[in-house]
């Protein structure tokens, strides 16, 4: 492996330990979450902010969640796979488009 | 921080040691600090070697540079706890305040290089809206930024934007300015791991 891609090797090793590893949530409910893609209403509303708006995160967010029955280390797990998830689209997206202006 | 766990979940070792940090640096152990060691296997870990590797690894970038784009960064995403931690660290590794204000105030009249208002500028556009496209790179390349270091910026880019929405879900806590100096201080002599 070359030496100048040491970062994207961090980055992956990241992203595989949160959606394969061990966890309290489930392989399917973390890579949901990463994906931010359809989640139960409680959580998805969590964590679709979590994704694209984050300042907009409230304490009644969580509260939602945990009475829809996630404990504080699935959420905390989940919460974490949605921010690594949207943060890993937007490293793709910017290595792609770098690749398509070198090349153009 | 919003989840109890995260403030109080901690093994003895750890607690015994933000005690120590406490007793040492007279300031609050940041939540940043403290969020990674929480079932660090799970993220601490990891996150800490992709960070210090974006922020202190070799880099056509300087270290003053790369904590200019966290803190410009966590300002597009309106990351009050990352806003002042990079600021004070920036601030501190160019031994210049007003560039790295003048950069958050007006990035397009801040005193800075092309080619890192380009890169800062290509940053900001894929942190607000998600995607970049490949006109936007040619921009920052004919700025004079090579490749390598356009990776090397969405590589900081990526870090922060873990960092910023993490700081944002579970509420950290923002420090006094003599909080973040020391958070500053720490980061520039030990880095990220």
């Amino acid at each position: 492996m070359p030496a100048e891609d040491k970062k994207q090797v961090a980055h992956r090793a990241l992203v595989d330990r949160v959606l394969t590893g061990q966890g309290a949530a489930s392989p399917e409910d973390r890579a949901r979450a990463f994906g931010n893609a359809d989640g139960p209403a409680p959580l998805q509303a969590l964590i679709g902010k979590v994704a694209m708006t984050p300042s907009q995160v409230t304490d009644a967010d969580f509260a939602a969640a945990k009475a829809a029955g996630f404990s504080e280390d699935q959420l905390f797990e989940l919460v974490v796979c949605a921010a690594v998830g949207q943060s890993t689209r937007q490293y793709e997206a910017g290595l792609a488009a770098l690749a398509e202006g070198e090349a153009g | 921080m919003r989840l109890e766990i995260l403030n109080s979940g901690y093994k003895p070792g750890t607690k015994l040691l933000f005690a120590m940090i406490r007793l040492f640096s007279r300031q609050p152990v940041p939540d940043a600090a403290k969020l990674v060691f929480y079932r660090p296997d799970f993220y601490g870990n990891r996150a800490k070697v992709f960070t210090h590797e974006a922020m202190r690894g070799p880099s056509g970038w300087s270290v003053g540079d790369r904590e200019l784009m966290a803190a410009y960064v966590s300002k597009v995403n309106q990351t009050a706890f990352c806003i002042g931690a990079h600021t004070a660290t920036a601030s501190q590794a160019y031994q210049d305040g007003p560039r790295v204000a003048a950069v958050l105030d007006d990035l397009e009249t801040a005193p800075v290089e092309n080619g890192l208002r380009a890169t800062l500028r290509m940053l900001g556009k894929l942190t607000r809206e998600g995607k970049v496209g490949a006109e936007d790179m040619r921009e920052v390349l004919s700025a004079g930024v090579s490749p390598q270091q356009i990776k090397d910026a969405l590589a900081v880019c990526t870090a922060f934007n873990i960092t910023d929405r993490l700081a944002d879900a579970f509420a950290f806590e923002v420090l006094t300015p003599e909080g973040f100096d020391a958070g500053a201080k720490y980061l520039l002599k030990r880095g990220y791991q």
